[in-house]
């Protein structure tokens, strides 16, 4: 039997599986507070936006960002797998160019900025 | 001393027997059981009083052997360890699921046992001594390393609720590699690279998909959800040092 190359997909999933676990959480909390009013000063628009313009801030957006959509999308391939559908060559290749097409876009978005 | 309490059980058992049945089916019995009983001693108390064509497995009823294993209420459970207080209600009780059944709640763990040895669940020594330098030591912590997964009593009831194993029963699954995980893990082996052979193979741990219902399931607490994790991580650092490091060498 020849060994796997499930490494290549795995580890990034892995790796985003960890920011998520460490991201998300805060991400979805901070919204909901901004969504009621309560921003932090440290984090109001222009402060963010300053952190979005700098090259240091772009690549941490863009490394959370794009770690996410790719272990999003090697878990929902997981899923599918699990409920038995084998098609898993069409369901990868649907899912990973998902994310790498939204990651593309993301980047391009920062880049703007 | 009072008296222990008395409770009419309702099982709905999987028979089957070959030599006569095109298909399994469900028989009903209906059996007085003390309230402290487990699944087991009713089944046992079926055998002698109702039925004596009944077939199961059983050996220690203390959850040490792990020859006991069926489905009870659809859920993966060693029989001497499922105590009648915890159902209500008709108990259905199965073999375990994804093994061929051989008669009625006996399975054939034969694939089972064909994985287990292709795993090399055994100490390669990292190099061979002979008796006269005595035993190969090992200090407490590089013991506690590999002891929990040291604990597996072969059971099957991982593989009875792995529903990768069940849709692909090539894969190796959770009691196997995890004993492989075992001896990579002990300081005296060597054989971590004879193993990965089969450990970082398509039907080795990547076709695990972290469901976790192994480890849930386990009866000795030995987490083979967690032994697959960790096997994931060094094969991968292993395909690195394979593909991107020039003259790497896994």
């Amino acid at each position: 039997m020849a060994k796997s190359h499930k490494p290549v997909v795995w580890f990034p999933f892995a790796a985003g599986g960890t920011v998520i676990a460490f991201c998300i959480p805060v991400i979805v909390v901070l919204t909901f507070l901004a969504a009621l009013g309560h921003v932090p000063s440290g984090l109001s628009y222009e402060r963010m936006h300053a952190f979005a313009g700098s090259g240091l801030g772009k690549l941490i957006i863009f490394g959370v960002l794009a770690l996410s959509l790719w272990s999003s999308a090697h878990r929902l391939r997981c899923t599918f797998y699990d409920f038995g559908v084998r098609a898993d060559t069409l369901v990868a290749t649907v899912l990973y160019v998902a994310a790498i097409v939204a990651s593309i876009a993301s980047a391009l978005f920062l880049l703007r900025i | 001393m009072t008296p222990l309490k008395e409770r009419l059980v309702q099982l709905e058992v999987l028979r089957y027997n070959p030599d006569t049945d095109t298909e399994a089916h469900f028989q009903r019995y209906e059996v007085v059981c003390q309230e402290e009983w487990v699944v087991l001693d009713a089944l046992n108390k079926v055998k002698a009083d109702i039925d004596p064509t009944l077939n199961f497995r059983w050996s220690c009823h203390m959850a040490v052997c792990g020859s006991c294993g069926m489905m009870i209420n659809g859920e993966p459970k060693l029989s001497c360890h499922a105590f009648l207080r915890s159902y209500e209600g008709v108990i259905r009780v199965e073999p375990l699921a994804h093994f061929p059944i051989e008669r009625d709640l006996v399975t054939a763990p034969d694939d089972f046992m064909e994985k287990l040895k292709r795993v090399k669940p055994y100490i390669i020594p990292k190099e061979k001594k002979p008796i006269s330098e005595g035993e190969y030591k090992q200090t407490p912590a590089q013991l506690m390393k590999f002891r929990q997964y040291s604990m597996c009593i072969n059971c099957m009831l991982c593989y009875a609720a792995c529903p990768e194993y069940g849709l692909t029963p090539d894969f190796i699954g959770p009691a196997a590699l995890t004993l492989a995980h075992r001896y990579n893990l002990d300081s005296r082996d060597g054989g971590r690279l004879a193993r990965q052979e089969v450990v970082a193979t398509h039907e080795g741990v990547w076709d695990c998909t972290f469901v976790g219902a192994c480890s849930e399931v386990c009866p000795a607490h030995v987490d083979p959800a967690s032994a697959l994790q960790q096997m994931k991580i060094t094969s991968s650092i292993d395909w690195i040092v394979e593909h991107l490091i020039p003259g790497g060498k896994s």
